[in-house]
């Protein structure tokens, strides 16, 4: 694999700096970790024994079945939520509540509506007392980097979704957090705009080489962005099994449709991604589940 | 400059619209049965002829004038302590949960007496009766103005609080960027809402208690417009009871419409999306 691009300084965070070295470096261990909800006899697991770990400067990539629990290990990752058994650590140290070493992208617009998109960009700063000029003129870079620059004063609601998604990207890069966690980012974008946000994180993610966790149900876009994929296992939530996407930076779209590693890994993830929503279908339908069963059965006869 | 432009254009575009000019048309068709049925002795309303009549009469006299001053004073005293101790107690309520499991029960238990049912109560309770003709109206307003603050509070999306943490914001921050802001435009709803009621219950408070302590030394025009309502139609003056009735709707509208304006000015964010 090849790193083209240079990355540019000013939006750079320190510790990737010594990104030359090839020694992959954990960032984030989760470790048989399990999430159930309600009470203790009613609780339902969507996160059982789940472990996976994630790798300094890497993108890595969940996917899985709608409703798997993807969202919960967000949330987990974030610390809005403590794990029910299990434990996670990022650099090292065990996640207990909210940091800012990792910021969460999540799936529709969370841009606080009354602030401008310069304010939203200065929330953080703000909030920890950081407001200086230099800040400031940083800030004013990474608008010009979202090109949003000539919507500074607009407010959210003035800005259209795709938009949005570049502001609340400014608006997580300007804290310089260790780890991104984006939970279905370009969910509920018009395809044009959901292609062109992909090719824009990609750059964005190619510049800084920041470690990122991303949910999708995508798997284009999780082949497109990913430099290991973990594919899931329907609810409760597990690593059913993780693709390397080898593929060379800077990617670009329509590089990926004829090449033909890309086609492997996407078949081999949808195989599985099949089957484990085949379960999930089965969960709440009698007739499919005897499908598969006789499915299965055939299979196996010729042998 | 440009802004005056802009105004005087909307406001051609405004009176050249049909929907305008089929507005106009019906309130004067209104106007016009109005007169038809006093003047045919179908109803006992004075016609609106008599009733401007009048109105032209008391627009040069200073208890009036006096009257309006009393109530307009008692309905903002009564709605600006309703402010002050709906929105701290109603933000409170949304953020403490011991605090709300304390004071909800009793605040939803006295939530279903009318502001009026208070009238008897608060004129034994307060020492002046001006005092408890703004008590009632300060009734009137705050229960819309708490019941706004907490529904607003509560609405604010759980992910603002997450995506404040995550980027460091203490507890106080979070209280002051993301709760006060969150929650202003339905405290501006709740203002104007609160504002209208306190309208409504002043009138009725004021013929009850008999215009307050500025009853009597206003004679039968001062003492507020309810007042001044009630003492028209004791002293048989029909005329006079219309145009109080027409001097409340202009207070009340003036009064929202202040109100709408205000907080279209503090939640700039809400204007055309």
């Amino acid at each position: 694999m090849t790193i083209a691009s240079v990355p540019q300084p000013s939006i750079h965070s320190g510790h990737l700096a010594r990104s030359g070295s090839t020694e992959p470096i954990t960032e984030i261990v989760v470790s048989n970790v399990s999430k159930s909800y309600g009470p203790m006899k009613f609780a339902k697991a969507v996160v059982r024994d789940c472990t996976f770990e994630i790798e300094r400067g890497k993108l890595t990539v969940m996917i899985g079945p709608s409703g798997c629990g993807k969202s919960t290990l967000i949330r987990l990752l974030a610390g809005f939520e403590r794990p029910t058994a299990g434990t996670i650590s990022i650099g090292g140290k065990p996640v207990a509540a909210p940091g800012v070493d990792r910021l969460v992208l999540f799936q529709e617009s969370a841009l606080f509506p009354w602030l401008t998109t310069f304010g939203n960009i200065m929330f953080g700063p703000h909030a920890r007392a950081a407001a200086g000029d230099e800040t400031r003129s940083r800030a004013e870079f990474l608008l010009d980097k979202v090109g949003l620059t000539a919507f500074r004063r607009k407010y959210p609601t003035q800005l259209s979704g795709g938009m949005q998604r570049r502001a609340e990207l400014a608006r997580a890069m300007i804290n310089e957090p260790k780890v991104m966690l984006l939970d279905e980012p370009f969910r509920g974008l018009d395809a044009m705009t959901k292609t062109l946000m992909q090719e824009y994180y990609a750059k964005i993610y190619e510049e800084t080489r920041r470690t990122t966790f991303f949910v999708t149900t995508d798997i284009d876009e999780a082949i497109f962005l990913a430099d290991r994929i973990l594919v899931m296992t329907n609810v409760p939530a597990q690593v059913r099994a993780v693709l390397e996407v080898d593929l060379p930076r800077p990617r670009r779209l329509e590089d990926l449709i004829e090449n033909d590693n890309a086609n492997l890994i996407k078949m081999e993830a949808l195989s599985l991604l099949h089957e484990e929503a085949m379960k999930s279908f089965a969960r709440g339908s009698k007739a499919a589940a005897d499908f598969i069963e006789a499915y299965a059965k055939r299979i196996q006869k010729p042998r | 400059m440009a802004e005056v432009g802009d105004r005087a254009s909307q406001a051609m575009r405004i009176i050249s619209s049909t929907k305008f000019w089929r507005g106009a048309l019906a309130i004067a068709i209104f106007i016009a049965l109005w007169e038809t049925a006093s003047r045919a002795d179908i109803s006992r309303v004075p016609p609106p002829t008599a009733v401007a009549v009048t109105f032209k009469e008391l627009m040069a006299d200073p208890s009036y004038w006096f009257s309006w001053y009393l109530s307009t004073q008692r309905v903002f005293a009564g709605f600006i302590a309703a402010m002050l101790v709906g929105i701290p107690l109603g933000l409170g309520m949304a953020v403490s949960r011991a605090f709300y499991g304390t004071v909800f029960p009793v605040f939803e238990v006295l939530r279903p007496i009318p502001p009026l049912a208070w009238v008897p109560a608060s004129i034994i309770f307060w020492p002046t009766q001006e005092l408890s003709i703004v008590f009632v109206t300060f009734l009137g307003a705050f229960y819309a103005v708490v019941i706004n603050v907490i529904g607003g509070a509560q609405a604010i999306d759980t992910r603002y609080y997450q995506a404040a943490r995550s980027m460091g914001s203490s507890s106080w921050d979070i209280f002051r960027r993301i709760i006060l802001p969150g929650t202003l435009p339905s405290v501006m709803v709740g203002a104007t809402v609160g504002i209208g009621i306190a309208w409504a219950v002043v009138v009725a408070a004021e013929m009850i208690s008999g215009g307050g302590s500025a009853g009597s030394m206003g004679g039968a025009k001062g003492g507020g417009l309810g007042f001044f309502i009630w003492n028209s139609y004791v002293g048989g003056s029909y005329t006079q009871i219309v145009v109080g009735m027409i001097s409340i709707g202009i207070a009340g509208y003036i009064s929202s419409a202040l109100l709408r304006k205000l907080g279209e000015l503090v939640t700039p964010w809400l204007r055309e999306q």
